[in-house]
């Protein structure tokens, strides 16, 4: 049986998922078994969420809606993780405090 | 001794350096292409560990920002989308050299293509990786460069800046390059003197020309190389002031300016885009004296929620503090496609107010944003090369017409101040026809280059863009003293104010508002408080 999730949220991080977000994003989605992608319409295009190079490709700025999906083991801890990370601003609040 | 060669750039991090040129030039060792494609394979393999070892190499000695650039290197390395295709290509017969630079090159050209600046940054990394890649597969090292040199070539590898041994100075002079750039931000956050955006050397260089000392001025954007003795001495000068000036400068920071004599004056900031107040202090200056619109127009016309929430952002951040907004000030130099049109002689033609009064369908949907912007903060807002009052006029019932719209809708809105730019010199001989409007905002470089017949994009004519000829100054004192009679607030937002030279004539003309770029915040106090009115 395969389990699949998915959800949505929105970056607020200032330079949207790029570099640093990107890499962040990338490595914890490679912590999970499960087939983990991301797209920026909830009918797609879809980029492997584990590939720097395709989530870097996704060009997504500050203020998208970032839908994100899994299948396979651990799929709802996938995306449960990878969202929260996002609302988090990739763990980079102390840089934005300033204008909040 | 060849004539000395100046070139004029954008300036990416502030500062001096003088010193011999290195030139950066791209690989260009030949590669010895292997017997089999599973030996080419190999070799390519090779390269890429070497390369992603050389960079968790480099990130043992750095932290913060630059740990963060070659954390993302290592991970586009180590990525099998990046890998794959040209590992494909060695398996249907290319080289592994020609195979991993059409990969990486096509990769390049989407980053080189996107509409956001940040992004288009990252090309340079991505040419970083191509690089360092290709050095190990063709076993090219890079020749060391002289302590002290003045990087020169069409981009500089952040891996390459973060190997060099600034401690006894150098600089970097770019003929392309980007103040987003990634070594532009870590040459700023290291105070290495950076120039970007010099261009091609023209005909007059020579190899003599390279092969010498050069002068990087990164205060003011510009190199000369084969300088004169003159200009040796010269250059010394202003750059010693540089350095006494910024280790003062940062004392003055955190106060409100004041000049020698006590007299008080208003340091403003200008920005150009939400993102740049998140490196600002609020507390250290005294609002937005500028903020420009023009980010908005990109390649797409921005919507009212778009223009919404950016204005918005700045006005909270800024709190009870005025924040002066543009609307949007396309053409001339700045062409914004489906909204500007082609011309002759742009800079004085549709552009500015002319161009949104001409497309008022345009300007409706920005005039709505601001006016329900304005209920989150202290929103003044001005025009843009005003010439005539009709102009204003039209202009102000424009914003009434769409108030009222809001209103009979029940939209949250309030009516800003209304004020304009003066740069079109007729505001500044005549002003007494404006007489009507909230405040004035001198566009120093506008006015100037209009008063002395000097495009300011065009380096031959350079010297004469500077707002200290006595014709700019007297003008500029005029509309000072015009404000003052009439009680009408009149600041300044071009460079000259924050150029440490040209304040003293700006307070003498009698202005006590300056709006500077953010990094010249602390310069334009320590230089308000040595004017001695």
């Amino acid at each position: 049986m395969s389990a699949s999730a998915e959800a949505t949220v929105l970056i607020t991080h200032e330079v949207g998922l790029h570099a640093r977000p990107s890499v962040k994003f990338t490595k914890l989605a490679k912590t999970f078994a499960a087939e983990v992608e991301v797209a920026l319409a909830a009918n797609g295009p879809w980029f492997d969420a584990k590939s720097i190079v395709k989530v870097m490709a996704a060009k997504a700025p500050k203020g998208t809606v970032l839908h994100i999906r899994a299948r396979g083991a651990g799929a709802g801890e996938a995306v449960g993780a990878l969202v929260e990370l996002v609302r988090r601003d990739f763990d980079e609040g102390a840089d934005h405090a300033r204008t909040a | 001794m060849p004539e000395p060669l100046r070139l004029t750039g954008i300036s990416a991090s502030a500062g001096y350096a003088e010193g011999p040129l290195y030139i950066l030039d791209p690989v260009a060792a030949p590669y010895a292409g292997k017997a089999s494609a599973a030996d080419e394979r190999l070799a390519l393999e090779t390269a890429i560990e070497a390369a992603t070892s050389r960079l968790a190499t480099l990130i043992e000695a750095v932290e913060g920002d630059a740990a963060d650039i070659l954390e993302f290197q290592i991970a586009m390395l180590e990525d099998d989308a990046l890998t794959g295709p040209p590992f494909a290509a060695i398996d249907s017969g290319q080289p592994a050299d020609a195979a991993w630079r059409q990969a990486l090159d096509a990769e390049i050209v989407g980053y080189e293509t996107s509409d956001q600046d940040y992004f288009r940054a990252r090309a340079a990394d991505m040419r970083d990786i191509r690089d360092q890649v290709l050095r190990a597969l063709t076993e090219d090292s890079e020749a060391g460069a002289p302590a002290g040199a003045i990087f020169y070539g069409e981009d500089i590898a952040p891996t390459r800046f973060l190997e060099t041994d600034w401690s006894s100075g150098g600089g970097i002079a770019l003929k392309a390059g980007s103040a987003a750039s990634h070594v532009a931000m870590l040459a700023r956050s290291r105070g290495v003197p950076m120039v970007v955006g010099l261009g091609a050397v023209g005909l007059g260089a020579s190899p003599a020309h390279l092969a010498g000392v050069a002068l990087l001025d990164a205060e003011h954007g510009g190199i000369v190389l084969a300088p004169s003795k003159a200009e040796i001495e010269a250059f010394r000068r202003s750059s010693s002031s540089f350095a006494a000036r910024r280790d003062r400068a940062e004392t003055f920071l955190a106060r409100p300016a004041a000049t020698k004599a006590g007299t008080a004056v208003r340091v403003l900031v200008n920005i150009a885009d939400p993102s740049d107040v998140e490196a600002i202090d609020i507390s250290t200056c005294d609002g937005i004296g500028l903020m420009r619109t023009e980010f908005l127009f990109g390649k797409t016309l921005p919507d009212e929620e778009t223009q919404y929430r950016a204005y918005r952002k700045v006005l909270e951040w800024a709190g009870e503090k005025p924040v002066t907004i543009r609307t949007v000030d396309a053409g001339g130099d700045k062409p914004v496609p489906g909204f500007t049109v082609e011309e002759g002689n742009p800079f004085l033609g549709l552009r500015g107010i002319r161009l949104s009064l001409a497309r008022p369908e345009i300007f409706r949907v920005q005039i709505r944003a601001l006016l329900r912007a304005a209920m989150h903060g202290n929103l003044k807002v001005m025009f843009p090369m005003i010439a005539v009052m009709d102009e204003y006029q039209r202009a102000a019932a424009l914003f009434a017409e769409e108030q009222s719209g809001l209103s009979a809708r029940g939209v949250a809105q309030k009516m800003p101040p209304l004020g304009i730019m003066v740069e079109v010199p007729s505001v500044a001989i005549a002003p007494e026809a404006f007489s009507g409007v909230a405040f004035f905002s001198i566009g120093s470089n506008d006015l100037t280059q209009y008063v002395m017949a000097a495009a300011r994009d065009n380096a031959s004519v350079a010297h004469l863009n500077s707002v200290r000829y006595p014709a700019v100054l007297r003008l500029i004192a005029s509309i000072a003293a015009f404000g003052q009679e009439r009680k009408i607030q009149v600041s300044l937002c071009g460079d000259a104010g924050g150029d440490p030279a040209a304040i003293p004539a700006l307070i003498e003309a009698g202005l006590r508002d300056l709006s500077v770029v953010p990094a010249q915040l602390a310069m334009a106090k320590a230089a308000i408080a040595d004017v001695s009115i």
